[in-house]
C-alpha cells in the first residue's frame, strides 16, 4: 500500500464525513424540531431509535444493516430494478450506514437547541405577525445557531472516526470504502506502526480541535453579545 | 366598533366561562385574583391558544367562531406580556423592525420614528438588548408592539415583574398609548394604583367569570363587588383643573359633585386629572361643618349602605353623578340616622391626584 493509498482514505473520510453531516442537518432538523414541541405519546419510542446507535455496538447495526441492504433484500432488489448503485460494499451503502449511526449525535443537540428558544420568543413572533414558516427561520434557526455549529462538528467528526460499521457494509476497497479508521486497521494489522501514527495522530489533533472550535463558540454565544 | 367574546373552557378543574362585550376605545382592566382566568382569556383572545368553541369579535371582524379560526399572525392584535420577551439575537432596533417589516403599510397606524418618540426610545435604537433594564425592555416591547398596527391591544401584566422605579417609568407612557393611537386596550392587572392611572372600564374576575364590568369608577364603588371591600376601598374621580393659588400652593379642581381643592403642584390649567379618595378619608355630617380644617366638604346623597368588617358600614354616596365611598362606624350611621336618599356632607379629608 502506498503512502497515496492514504492520502485517497482520507479524502474519501472526509466526503463521506461531509455528505452525511448534510443529510443530517437536512434529516434531523425536522426530526429534532419535531421531538422538541410533540406531546405525542410514543415520542419516548422515537428518541429511544434515535438514541440506539449510542449504545448499540457499531457491529450490530453493520450487520443488520448488510442484511437490510444486501443484493438479496428487498430495498437492495428494488433499488437494483431501479438500476441504482448497489448498497452494501459501495460508496452508497456508507452514506446510508453513517447517517443512521451519527443521527444521535446531530439531533440531539439540534432537539437541545430548540428546546432553550423556548415558548416565549416564538409566541412574541407570532403576536408580531410572522408565520409558523416565518418564526422558524426567523427565530429558532438564529437562535439555535450554537446548537447547529455542535450538531455538524460532532456528526462530522463522529462519521469520520467510525468503524465498526463500516467494516460491516462497506468491507475494505480502495477508493470506495477504504476510510481512514479502516487504513489506519490495515497499518496496525501490517505492523506499520510509522503510518498509522500519521492517521492516528491526525485524527487525535482534528478531533481535538473541533471540539475546542465547538466549546470556545459555546461560552461565547453564552457570554452574549455586544 | 365594540369587542365581543365568549369563551367556555374547562382545563383539569378549572373552568373560563366569559361572555361579554367590551367598549372599543379606552383601557379596559381586567382585575381579580391570580388563577381566575385573566390571562387564559387574553391569550385566547391574541389566538395563542385555540379554545374550541369560542367566538371572537373585534370591530366588524370575526376572529373566531364555529368555522373560522384566524391564527395569531393574521390577528391585527399587540399583544405585550409580563416580561418583554425581546429577540435576544436581534438590536433594539432589529426587534422594533420584527413586527413592522410583517405588517402591510395600509395596515400601520403609527409612523417608526413616532413609536420610536412616543415611548423614548431615542437613545437606544442602536442598541443591544442585553444591557437593558427591565422597564427600558418592556418600552421596546411596547413600541415593537404598536408598529404593527394592531386594532386591539392586550398587555398582560407589562409591568408585574418591574421595580417601583421601572413602573412610573412606564405607566405615563402606557397612559399615553390608548390617548394618542385610539386604540382599545385589555390590560390584566394585579395593581389597584395601576387600574386607578389607566382604567377607564373594569371587567372583574372570579373563579373564570366575569363577576361584572362597567366604568371604573361605578365598578370600583360598587359595595357588591370585592373592589371595594377591605380597607383601601376607594372611589376615582375624573376632574378638571380650573385654578390655583400660588401662596397657599393649592390648586381648585372641578368635577360633577363640586370643586375639590387640592394641595400641591398640580398638573396645568385645563388639564384632566384622576383623583383618587380612600374611603377611609371620608367622613359625614348632616350640616355643613364650620371651624374645620378639613377643606374639601360636598354636598352628596346616600344610596347604598353595606356592613363592612369590624363594626363598620361601607357608605356609597352620589356627588351629583360621580360616586364616593365612606367607612364609617356603625354607630355614626345609627347616630346620624342614615338610610337610602339621606342628603349628607361629605368631608374628604385626603385626596391624590394620579395623573
Amino acid at each position: 500500500m502506498s503512502p497515496h493509498s492514504d492520502w485517497e482514505a482520507v479524502r474519501l473520510s472526509v466526503s463521506l464525513a461531509l455528505l452525511t453531516t448534510l443529510i443530517l442537518l437536512a434529516v434531523g432538523t425536522p426530526l429534532a424540531w419535531w421531538l422538541s414541541r410533540t406531546r405525542t405519546r410514543i415520542r419516548p419510542a422515537i428518541e429511544a431509535l434515535v438514541a440506539m446507535p449510542l449504545v448499540l455496538p457499531p457491529t450490530v447495526l453493520g450487520f443488520y444493516l448488510l442484511i437490510g441492504l444486501g443484493p438479496n433484500s428487498p430495498l437492495g432488489q428494488l433499488v437494483a430494478a431501479l438500476g441504482g448503485p448497489p448498497l452494501t460494499f459501495s460508496f452508497t451503502g456508507l452514506v446510508i450506514g453513517s447517517v443512521l449511526y451519527s443521527l444521535p449525535f446531530v439531533v440531539h443537540p439540534l432537539q437541545d437547541a430548540f428546546r432553550a428558544v423556548g415558548r416565549e420568543a416564538l409566541e412574541a413572533a407570532a403576536v408580531l405577525g410572522a408565520s409558523p414558516r416565518d418564526r422558524f427561520i426567523s427565530v429558532v434557526l438564529p437562535l439555535a445557531r450554537p446548537g447547529f455549529l455542535t450538531a455538524s462538528v460532532l456528526g462530522f467528526a463522529h462519521t469520520i472516526g467510525e468503524f465498526g460499521v463500516v467494516l460491516m457494509i462497506g468491507g475494505n476497497i480502495p477508493g470506495e470504502t477504504r476510510v481512514l479508521s479502516i487504513a489506519l486497521y490495515d497499518h496496525v494489522e501490517t505492523l506499520s506502526y510509522g503510518r498509522a501514527h500519521w492517521l492516528a495522530g491526525g485524527m487525535m489533533l482534528m478531533s481535538f480541535l473541533l471540539l475546542v472550535i465547538v466549546y470556545g463558540r459555546q461560552r461565547g454565544w453564552r457570554g452574549g453579545r455586544p | 366598533m365594540t369587542i365581543s367574546a365568549r369563551f367556555r373552557h374547562r382545563f383539569g378543574s378549572f373552568e373560563l366561562d366569559v361572555d361579554f362585550t367590551a367598549p372599543g376605545r379606552g383601557v379596559t382592566a381586567l382585575v381579580g385574583p391570580s388563577g381566575c382566568g385573566k390571562t387564559t382569556l387574553l391569550r385566547a383572545i391574541a389566538g395563542l391558544d385555540h379554545l374550541d368553541g369560542g367566538y371572537l369579535r373585534v370591530g366588524d371582524d370575526i376572529w373566531q367562531d364555529q368555522q373560522t379560526f384566524v391564527p395569531v399572525h393574521q390577528r391585527a392584535v399587540g399583544y405585550v406580556f409580563q416580561d418583554a420577551n425581546l429577540f435576544s439575537h436581534l438590536s433594539v432596533r432589529g426587534n422594533l423592525e420584527y413586527g413592522w417589516k410583517r405588517t402591510p403599510a395600509f395596515r400601520r397606524t403609527v409612523a417608526f420614528a413616532d413609536a420610536v418618540k412616543l415611548l423614548g426610545l431615542d437613545e437606544l435604537v442602536e442598541r443591544g438588548v442585553d444591557g437593558l433594564s427591565g422597564g427600558e425592555k418592556q418600552r421596546v416591547a411596547l413600541a415593537r408592539t404598536l408598529l404593527c398596527g394592531p386594532r386591539l391591544l392586550l398587555l398582560d401584566e407589562p409591568l408585574a415583574s418591574l421595580d417601583a422605579g421601572s413602573k412610573h417609568e412606564i405607566l405615563p407612557f402606557l397612559a399615553s398609548i390608548p390617548r394618542e393611537l385610539e386604540l382599545p386596550v385589555l390590560y390584566v392587572s394585579h395593581d389597584a394604583d395601576e387600574v386607578a392611572r389607566l382604567a377607564d372600564h373594569l371587567a372583574c374576575f372570579e373563579d373564570g367569570r366575569i363577576a361584572a364590568i362597567g366604568g371604573v369608577s361605578e365598578m370600583l364603588t360598587r359595595l357588591d363587588l370585592p373592589l371595594s371591600r377591605g380597607p383601601d376601598a376607594e372611589a376615582l374621580i375624573v376632574a378638571d383643573v380650573v385654578g390655583y393659588d400660588p401662596v397657599d400652593r393649592i390648586s381648585e379642581v372641578r368635577f360633577s359633585g363640586g370643586i375639590l381643592l387640592v394641595t400641591g403642584a398640580c398638573p396645568e390649567m385645563g388639564s384632566r386629572v384622576r383623583l383618587r379618595i380612600k374611603a377611609r378619608d371620608v367622613s359625614l355630617t348632616l350640616e355643613p361643618p364650620t371651624g374645620s380644617s378639613i377643606l374639601n366638604v360636598v354636598p352628596a346623597i346616600v344610596r347604598e349602605i353595606a356592613s363592612g368588617s369590624d363594626a363598620r358600614d361601607l357608605v356609597r354616596l352620589d356627588c351629583d353623578g360621580t360616586p364616593l365611598l365612606a367607612l364609617v362606624s356603625r354607630r355614626s350611621v345609627r347616630g346620624l340616622g342614615l338610610g337610602v336618599d339621606s342628603r349628607i356632607h361629605a368631608q374628604v379629608k385626603s385626596v391624590a391626584v394620579l395623573s
